[in-house]
């Protein structure tokens, strides 16, 4: 579990985030929906350490990251898997190299055990036998998979995944949608989602929390959200003449 | 940003890998364009100091001698260097500024490796441990240049070179070399790695940096040339 208490982050005068609690649950699909501007992308960086809070305290199971040294970072960040919105694959090596990096810098094993674990990866996110190909030679969508399956190479605990769907088809969009929900299902795995799509939202969200103006607005799930009262949130949720037109006749 | 360079590798092998990696990148890789640099500037420094030798009353070896001793001195390490922070500094602030926009810099860090321990300090390595191997290859080049063109266009012949380099010869002189070639790779690398590194932004931002890279870099390595000069000479 992922606990956020009272997280507050101003870049010069502007206030990016204000007093955020929120908790993230095992096994369960956080998502963190909001406008572009929200603040989703700098509460990320802060739950997986690039960026420090101004205000506020942020917890892994018990124990709190600000209070981490160096070396309780290093141990947590090789718990911590993230999908990044552009992937963010290592260009100058190929698919196989990307997955075994990871595990060379801290499991390194006999390499043929090390290449079946690459190959599992591979083959759990839909990529058997595409080891050999450069990131150049991949499409948007293999490599937001090749992303995901580098990040669970060291079986994490927690999922951090940033605009998995952005710049996708909407069926390549729900694969990778489906492709995190299994995975969190049969890893156990503590998964935060950063999106402004709906589609994700309503197709595999357990558990969303609302971002207004760097505000947690509202909280709930994926059945509530299509009622909220919030009226932010239905512009963002409703942002569609066609889904204006279908709550006004659901309502 | 050198401090944090200093942290224990999370995995040693893997460090040593890479700064072999950046070894071959930036020591083969720039071999053609010393040796090619070297080789015209010897002969060029040749041709005018013969074409400078009016007085009859002056040996022709001295044109040995002063070809080789500029070569030491100035042209092998701060011109190489001048080549090298075109040619290694650039690629350096690119590469580390295109792998920040990408956010593979941040991919890194999220993993638990320090970034800048394991892109920055093997790059820094390679160019002090392969920048004073070039200069070695410029200053030899220069000389065979000077001495081949000397030779070739019957300015004077291969003894005559040989006499005049030899009787001025200091090995003080390439200890000097080496103290630039050591100061100027340092600057390049670093310099180059601290402009990538922090870059923030797009392709524009990256083109800036490795501009300013450069610019910071030839800056550096004129003045240092100057102030080692005064403080080795």
């Amino acid at each position: 579990m992922i606990q956020l208490k009272g997280i507050g982050k101003r870049f010069g005068e502007q206030q990016v985030l204000q007093d955020i609690h929120a908790s993230f649950g095992q096994g369960r699909i956080n998502m963190v929906i909001g406008a572009s501007g929200s603040g989703k992308s700098v509460l990320m960086k802060i739950m997986v350490g690039l960026v420090v809070p101004d205000q506020g305290e942020l917890f892994y199971e018990n124990s709190s990251l600000g209070a981490m040294d160096r070396s309780e970072k290093q141990v947590l960040r090789q718990n911590i898997g993230m999908l990044f919105q552009n992937a963010a694959l290592f260009d100058s090596l190929t698919v196989e190299d990307n997955l075994l990096f990871p595990l060379r810098m801290f499991k390194p094993a006999p390499r043929a055990q090390m290449l079946d674990r690459v190959a599992y990866c591979l083959e759990k996110v839909g990529l058997a036998g595409k080891g050999p190909l450069f990131p150049s030679e991949l499409s948007g969508g293999m490599k937001k998979r090749v992303g995901i399956a580098r990040a669970i190479v060291l079986e994490p605990r927690y999922l951090f995944c940033d605009e998995p769907n952005s710049g996708l088809d909407p069926k390549t969009s729900l694969r990778i949608d489906h492709l995190i929900r299994d995975l969190t299902q049969e890893f156990n795995i503590t998964t935060v989602v950063n999106t402004h799509d709906m589609n994700s939202v309503l197709e595999c969200a357990d558990h969303i929390i609302f971002l207004h103006k760097g505000r947690k607005t509202w909280e709930g799930d994926r059945q509530q959200i299509l009622k909220s009262e919030n009226e932010d949130l239905n512009e963002l949720v409703y942002a569609t003449r066609h889904l204006q037109q279908y709550r006004d006749q659901a309502f | 940003m050198l401090r944090q360079m200093l942290s224990k590798p999370e995995n040693g092998r893997m460090y040593w890998e890479e700064t072999v990696r950046q070894m071959a990148s930036i020591g083969l890789g720039s071999v053609g364009i010393v040796a090619f640099v070297a080789v015209f500037m010897g002969g060029v420094s040749a041709v005018q100091t013969v074409y400078q030798l009016v007085a009859p009353y002056i040996s022709l070896t001295v044109v040995g001698s002063i070809v080789t001793n500029s070569s030491i001195l100035e042209l092998g390490p701060s011109v190489t260097s001048l080549v090298l922070a075109g040619k290694i500094g650039s690629n350096i602030a690119s590469e580390l500024g295109y792998m920040r926009s990408s956010e593979q810099i941040d991919a890194l860090e999220i993993m638990g490796v320090n970034p800048v321990a394991y892109l920055v300090g093997p790059k820094i390595l390679a160019c002090l441990t392969m920048i004073p191997l070039l200069v070695v290859i410029s200053i030899s080049t220069a000389i065979a240049g000077g001495m081949v063109i000397c030779q070739l266009t019957g300015l004077i012949t291969y003894d005559q070179f040989i006499e005049g380099a030899r009787s001025s010869f200091l090995a003080y002189d390439v200890f000097f070399a080496m103290c630039k070639a050591f100061t100027f790779a340092f600057f390049i690398s670093s310099v180059s790695a601290y402009h990538g590194y922090h870059v923030h932004g797009g392709a524009l931002e990256v083109g800036r940096a490795s501009t300013k890279a450069v610019v910071y870099c030839c800056i550096l390595i004129l003045s240092g040339d100057y102030i080692l000069a005064e403080l080795l000479l």
